[in-house]
């Protein structure tokens, strides 16, 4: 984490007990969480509260109750200064088919308060940056789901902004859509120096690209911790082997030798990351160096072929499955109930829109 | 904080020129209000859009103005004593063209943003609902001028041409354009409280035309059959149900208008004042409820 001095400078966003409760639905509950610069996931199911929270940081809704800061600006009193360095990227679709990228995101920079050659200048810039060439110059409505996801970061961007809310910006793109997309939200901190706070539904989508993921449930905080804390405590190493003669099933073979050398191993388990055969694979808690000799040595003594071996980082959704059980399925349970009560309130037209 | 100048001292990507961070000045709510405002007044008349959307409010316009300029050709022609045509009349004779305009027009300026969930992106920036609305507003009222202003102009310039009396004219011109300026501003309330209720475009369209015209054939209707029933006393009062009936009252009463009322009964001082009145509550009433819309639609 960064070391300066100042709150200011150490805290983008920072929330104090923040509720936000409508007639039938309590959409945030007490929420009390910093988020320092860098790119922040923020994890929930629908309806947990994510939107809400977005639409109350850009000072467009009223909390019923606590403070929240973005940027060192009270949400309460400076929603237009905050919105004048905040850029936000919706979640639904939000571009007019009729007008070009370039067109609309100059028009949206002007409505950022930038001066029409500037708007310009900045447009073309950011459309280059998040990769939109050519057909920057075509209308709109015949852009495809990443394109236009791109034309949404790029009107987010074209500011210059110190901090971006975007809201699910992996929404309905494809594996490789959604890898690029990942990547240039990555770039837009590492490169470009701003703040990201990124919401999602999906917790390993996160671990790749967040510095820090904050995970909230029912409006309320379950959890908030930098994504090294997440993964390094957990550094294992995979390792498959393949049977022989002697060792008809290596793997078991392998597991009692390495158990008796002192090292922890357990299965990877079939669910672990999906590929097939890996119930096959072995995950070696990394003590140290020696531990890769260890296993070496371990298996050539065996005999048996050694198929892979490598570094691997738990998943943050792992964590979740093993490291608490009991408050994860308190917080599905929190989440069904949460999307039921979303559901509901559509139902009765809607009253809540946020979730 | 990162370092966030790495990037430009990168030589190894030829093409990466790097991110350049913005110094320059942020003009703030005024100025976005300002852009709002000029890209909408432009957008009615189709400019900065695309080529079949100019098609429609340039057709309407030169429409406008034909019979305009047309009346000036056979005044300076014949050396008429005066314009046949009243100034403050000339609204009123194209009310159908206008009425056209202003249903092709409000629906494109407001329900295209709803629809496309432009709105948030709007909300998200430094601007505040008011100033969304207040842009939105006076950029139809303002293409409703030109519309309804260029007409007038064209008149004005034709009389002067004639060598028509100066004092005279000007006096008719100015009280023309205060008429219409009444109108536009009128007529821009009425029909964007309409359209912004609805996402759709067609709909829009529709419903700003049936009001309109619904209200001005009902209110035409019940005053002829009044007048021919010989009640002179109400067919001032039910010109107050149409937006159009509205603006011939006011004029009629303080701008020296003559009515197109049946028997042209327009309203005397007195029930003028009730007249403009109206006129203004419609005006901020249209105003406040497309703040209420707006409040709501918000992100």
């Amino acid at each position: 984490m960064s070391h300066t001095t100042t709150v200011e400078h150490v805290t983008v966003i920072a929330t104090e007990s923040l509720s936000k409760r409508f007639p039938r639905v309590t959409a945030l509950d007490r929420l009390s969480v910093d988020i320092a610069p860098g790119v922040t996931g923020l994890v929930g199911a629908n309806g947990a509260g994510k939107s809400t929270l977005i639409k109350i940081l850009l000072g467009l809704s009223p909390a019923s109750e606590g403070r929240a800061s973005v940027l060192g600006l009270d949400v309460a009193k400076d929603g237009s200064a905050i919105r004048e360095s905040v850029g936000y990227m919706p979640e639904h679709d939000c571009l007019p088919p009729d007008v070009s990228a370039t067109e609309f995101v100059v028009h949206m920079a002007r409505m950022s308060g930038l001066p029409p050659s500037a708007a310009r200048e900045r447009t073309a810039d950011t459309l280059r940056h998040v990769g939109l060439y050519e057909e920057r110059y075509r209308p709109m409505g015949g852009y495809s789901t990443g394109m236009k996801q791109r034309v949404k970061l790029a009107q987010a961007l074209v500011h210059d902004p110190r901090l971006v809310l975007l809201d699910e910006p992996t929404n309905g793109l494809d594996p490789v859509g959604r890898d690029e997309m990942l990547g240039l939200i990555r770039r837009v901190h590492t490169e470009f120096g701003i703040s990201v706070l990124v919401t999602s539904h999906l917790l390993g989508e996160l671990e790749r690209t967040c510095d820090h993921v904050v995970v909230i449930d029912g409006g309320k905080l379950l959890r908030s911790s930098s994504t090294s804390d997440f993964t390094q405590a957990t550094a294992s190493l995979a390792v498959e082997v393949t049977d022989t003669a002697d060792h008809p099933d290596g793997t078991t073979a392998l597991r009692t030798a390495l158990d008796r050398a002192g090292l922890t191993v357990q299965p990877a388990g079939r669910g672990a990351d999906g590929s097939p055969g890996s119930d096959h694979v072995l995950l070696v808690d990394v003590a140290g160096e020696e531990t890769y000799d260890t296993v070496r040595d371990t298996i050539a003594g065996l005999g048996l072929g050694l198929v892979r071996m490598e570094q691997r980082r738990h998943r943050i959704a792992e964590i979740f499955r093993s490291g608490d059980e009991d408050a994860n399925a308190a917080g599905a349970a929190n989440a069904a109930e949460a999307a039921n009560a979303a559901a509901s309130a559509h139902g009765n037209g809607g009253a809540v829109d946020a979730a | 904080m990162p370092p966030e100048t790495v990037t430009q001292q990168r030589a190894d990507v030829i093409h990466n020129i790097g991110y350049r961070h913005y110094e320059g000045p942020r003009l703030g709510r005024a100025y976005a209000r300002r852009s709002l405002f000029s890209q909408s007044l432009r957008g009615a008349y189709g400019l900065g859009r695309s080529a079949k959307s100019k098609v429609a409010p340039m057709l309407l316009f030169a429409v406008m103005c034909m019979p305009a300029a047309i009346i000036v050709a056979v005044a300076i022609a014949t050396s008429a004593n005066e314009l046949p045509v009243k100034y403050t009349r000339y609204a009123i004779m194209l009310q159908a063209v206008i009425g056209l305009y202003t249903a092709s027009q409000a629906p494109q300026s407001v329900s295209r943003d709803l629809r496309f969930k432009t709105i948030p992106l709007y909300f998200s920036r430094p601007i505040e609902t008011m100033d969304y609305v207040v842009a939105k507003f006076a950029a139809m009222a303002s293409a409703l001028f030109i519309l309804t202003g260029a007409p007038l102009l064209i008149l004005y310039a034709g009389a002067l041409l004639a060598k028509l009396d100066f004092a005279d004219q000007t006096k008719g011109f100015a009280q023309g354009l205060v008429s219409v300026v009444l109108l536009s501003l009128l007529f821009a309330g009425i029909s964007l409280v309409v359209a912004a209720l609805t996402p759709r475009r067609g709909f829009g369209v529709a419903a700003v035309i049936a009001l309109l015209t619904i209200s001005y054939g009902a209110v035409s209707a019940v005053q002829a059959i009044t007048w021919d029933q010989g009640n002179t006393g109400p067919v001032s009062w039910i010109g107050l149900f149409s937006p159009i009936t509205i603006i011939d009252g006011v004029q009629t009463a303080f701008l020296g208008a003559t009515s197109s009322f049946p028997g042209g009964v327009g309203p005397g001082t007195g029930t003028g004042l009730v007249y403009v009145l109206v006129l203004l509550g419609l005006i901020a009433g249209s105003y406040g409820l497309l703040m209420r819309r707006y409040r709501k639609v918000g992100l």
